[in-house]
């Protein structure tokens, strides 16, 4: 009998690129669940309008660059990046602005260099900033969460659908009317002017830890982050870095002066610090890539994201924390790489 | 009967918890393949030079005959699977190649199996000098059977050199479906210890470690009982849970030692010789019944097979007759591969005679699917689970760019192609090939430098001898020409007097 020839190992990957993307966009389902629910179908349209973009994006460029298209779109990794980028956005976002980011995420970061596992940077979290400088009124427009708020008024479907597609509010609300200060930006303010910490937690906007509202979106990605780590999709080392970068020196100033700083509690559960942690950080593509490298690359995001929150201009700093990171991570590969088996150790950073 | 059984084990890092897939084939003892009415037996069954043929066509051969002698580097002998008459030496599909053909002595049985006689068997081999075994060891045509064939003889001359503190017996058959050590283990227990005290008083050991994984209780139970027979305190049997690839030999010796095997280094640099079960039960048969490396165990398994069942055959044996022993193929057979899962070879033919180092013949029905590899999203799984802690994600990316001194400096030339990267990679790169590829490139590259080299001192020596002989010739000249400048005018004449004369005689 004849057979045909082939190359060991003759047993099939139990795994696909395109379960471990669909995996983590299941995670993402109780987050994105609770988010509608305190800010409104706003975020519904910004992922229909992501995901309508990101996939236009890769799909032109993968036929411009004259690779298959329908593998790669199937790989469902575009998704991911149209998912994360409407979670940055406001609920309230003109589509144009939705749209620039995902083509830029997708077009100039992901394909310009050369197409998923070759980008340097996050894709959603490029686009995310490249709208926040050139649309910064836009990015500011945050709704208060639905907490039951009489005086405040809670656009419906259809005013949301209308300001999503004009960007131009019903004839009887104004932005300032709709805008809230975030409680990252409320707390930042309130520090610089003199507020004590201990004052502004008795803010009606302030929940248990961050937010009200914004701490169950917190809540439920947290889950989801659970559940990928479980399922070993994600390992330990990036979330518990980021978590550890911001908690450790918010505790350690919070501990030395709690007036003038914000507790570490407040930074876990207030703007993306567990999206990025479980969601955005993992992003394999750009993270570092040996364990301890994972880690060190961690630990760096989350510094970084107290620093920018504690000491920057940005209310929340994710997304720059996230791009410096990628940018660190081939230097941190190098030298955190393990020591093979057989060989001597090595000294710090030497070959 | 496991008392002796211990758990105090070395870590390892990695490595995989692979679906057995042994009991198919375990559960019959095992069969006696039929004697086949012809043998090819392949003049490279080792990994070092080929043998020599020392027949020819026509010629009458015994049982366990010498056929073919080592010759050169990590060479082994072959002897005569069965008595019969040398049909030809030629070409023949061999598994080393894939099913290319290789050079085979070809032999008709005559059915009669009479045996060669060896004088001084079974050799009382307590009275002989360590050396003096090892020189009769070579002459078995034994070598590794878990899969090396590296010459055992050669492997255990180069171990005396070193400072010894253990002999490890690898009965860790860790890739999936292969159980011939198993079934080794389970019937012939008495005989791999007895191996075992032939090896420790070549290699001058009081140490024996027999290393099992937990999940062979049958083969646990077999050692136990032959070691309380044999009653030998040196032999202990040692357990180690079942993670692939823990049976390759510095994994084992790190796994039971808790020493790592140095980097280009043998198990010897930390005190160990690791020898396989199926190798000792050789040697003991050879030494004591003086009958050399001419059979061996191997499992036909796999979801190709009618029913899985490991045998005993001839070595020489064309594989589509331990088939046949094994009831044949199923609708499904696909896919031809000698060795396990892992690391076999996939053969297109079943004409390929059963070899020194084929522990299995595993028959698949899937077909793997080619052409599905995605782009690398350095997720990391590879790294977590490589037992050399290499990174092959990095490797990956500098094998794609022919960065040498990269590859080098993460270790390439450390992997052991075990595969388990290739089964944790989300986007179905097959990395183990590539590294062999890479390994390939790299040695080719090396070769070339060294030819580069080679020539370069050739051209240089040459040169030097040239412009030496010319400077010799230079002050030859220079020197007559002074003696006939100080010998005078008459000289002078006279000199040319002579080769005036000289030269007319040369015209004439």
């Amino acid at each position: 009998m004849e057979f045909e020839r082939r190359d060991a190992p003759f047993v099939t990957p139990s795994t696909d690129v395109a379960s471990i993307m669909r995996q983590v966009l299941y995670a993402l389902i109780p987050a994105a669940l609770a988010y509608v629910w305190y800010f409104g179908a706003g975020f519904i349209f910004n992922l229909l309008i992501a995901a309508l973009f990101c996939a236009a994006g890769e799909a032109a460029m993968l036929r411009l660059r004259g690779r298959p298209v329908e593998p790669v779109l199937g790989d469902f990794s575009a998704m991911v990046t149209a998912v994360l980028l409407a979670f940055a956005l406001p609920a309230l976002t003109p589509w144009w602005v939705t749209a620039t980011a995902a083509l830029f995420g997708i077009v100039v970061v992901k394909h310009l260099y050369g197409g998923l596992g070759y980008n340097l940077f996050n894709p959603a979290m490029a686009g995310y900033v490249v709208v926040l400088v050139a649309f910064p009124l836009d990015l500011n427009l945050w709704t208060a969460p639905r907490m039951g708020d009489l005086d405040y008024h809670y656009m419906n479907l259809f005013e949301t659908a209308r300001y999503t597609l004009t960007g131009t509010f019903p004839d009887y609300l104004t932005f300032d009317a709709i805008s809230r200060a975030t409680p990252l930006d409320v707390v930042k303010a309130g520090l610089n002017s003199m507020n004590t910490f201990e004052e502004m937690r008795s803010y009606p906007m302030m929940g248990d830890f961050g937010g009200r509202g914004w701490e169950w979106i917190g809540n439920f990605t947290a889950i989801g982050g659970a559940w990928l780590l479980l399922r070993n999709i994600i390992r330990w080392q990036i979330p518990f870095g980021v978590l550890a970068g911001l908690l450790i020196p918010a505790g350690i100033f919070y501990f030395a002066d709690p007036a003038v700083h914000a507790s570490p509690g407040f930074y876990l559960f207030s703007g993306g610090t567990i999206l990025c942690a479980f969601f955005i950080a993992t992003d394999p593509v750009t993270a570092a890539t040996s364990p301890r490298g994972r880690l060190v690359y961690g630990l760096g995001i989350g510094f970084l994201i107290y620093a920018i929150r504690r000491w920057g201009s940005y209310a929340d700093g994710v997304a720059f924390a996230v791009l410096l990171m990628n940018m660190a991570a081939p230097a941190i590969d190098y030298v955190t790489r393990p020591r093979i088996v057989g060989h001597a150790r090595r000294s710090w950073g030497r070959k | 009967m496991t008392a002796a059984a211990t758990y105090d084990l070395g870590k390892l890092h990695g490595g995989l918890r692979l679906p057995g897939e042994k009991e198919q084939s375990t559960s019959r003892g095992v069969q006696q393949v039929p004697l086949p009415r012809q043998l090819f037996l392949p003049l490279q069954q080792h990994v070092g030079e080929p043998a020599q043929p020392i027949v020819a066509a026509g010629d009458r051969v015994l049982k366990g005959q010498l056929i073919a002698a080592a010759d050169g580097e990590l060479s082994a002998p072959i002897h005569a699977s069965t008595s019969g008459t040398v049909l030809a030496i030629e070409p023949w599909p061999v598994s080393r190649r894939h099913g290319e053909a290789g050079p085979c002595i070809v032999i008709e049985s005559d059915g009669l199996d009479q045996a060669y006689h060896y004088d001084g068997h079974p050799v009382q081999y307590q009275e002989l000098a360590p050396d003096e075994l090892l020189q009769k060891i070579l002459q078995g045509g034994i070598v590794g059977l878990g899969g090396a064939v590296f010459p055992t003889a050669q492997k255990l001359m180069q171990a005396v050199t070193a400072p010894l503190t253990h002999l490890i017996l690898n009965g860790v058959e860790c890739e999936p479906f292969i159980s011939c050590d198993d079934m080794l283990m389970r019937e012939q227990a008495r005989n791999l210890l007895g191996g075992a005290q032939i090896l420790m008083h070549a290699l001058r050991l009081e140490k024996c470690f027999v290393v099992v994984e937990s999940d062979k209780p049958e083969a646990i139970h077999g050692i136990a009982v032959a070691m309380s027979e044999l009653d030998d305190k040196r032999i202990v049997l040692k357990q180690v849970p079942t993670i692939y690839p823990s049976g390759g030999e510095d994994q084992l010796v790190q796994l039971v030692t808790n020493l790592e095997v140095p980097s280009g280094g043998l198990p010897t640099d930390v005190g160990c010789v690791v020898q396989n079960v199926g190798t000792a039960a050789a040697i003991h048969r050879w030494i004591v019944d003086g009958e050399p490396l001419i059979s061996r165990i191997t499992t036909i398994t796999g979801d190709g097979i009618a029913s899985p069942v490991n045998v005993e055959a001839r070595i020489g044996t064309p594989v589509s007759e331990l088939i046949a022993v094994a009831g044949g193929y199923t609708e499904r057979a696909n896919q031809m591969i000698i060795g396990g899962p892992m690391t076999g070879k996939s053969v297109t033919t079943d004409r390929v005679p059963l070899v020194k180092a084929t522990n299995c013949v595993l028959v698949l029905s899937d077909v793997i699917p080619l052409a599905d590899e995605r782009p690398c999203i350095r997720c990391g799984e590879c790294a977590i689970v490589c037992p050399i802690e290499l990174q092959p994600q990095q490797l990956f990316w500098f094998a794609c760019s022919d960065n040498e001194k990269q590859l080098r400096a993460h270790g390439l030339t450390d992997c052991i192609e075990c595969g388990c990267c290739d089964l944790v990679c989300p986007s179905h790169i097959p990395l183990t090939a590539d590294f062999r590829k890479a390994k390939a490139r790299m040695r080719e590259m090396e070769d070339e430098k060294a030819r580069a080299e080679r020539a370069r001192l050739r051209f240089e020596a040459r040169t030097t001898r040239l412009m030496q002989e010319q400077a010799q010739r230079d002050q030859e000249l220079a020197k007559q020409k002074q003696d006939a400048l100080s010998a005078g005018p008459d000289a002078i004449r006279e000199i040319l007097e002579r080769s005036r004369s000289k030269n007319q005689k040369d015209d004439q």
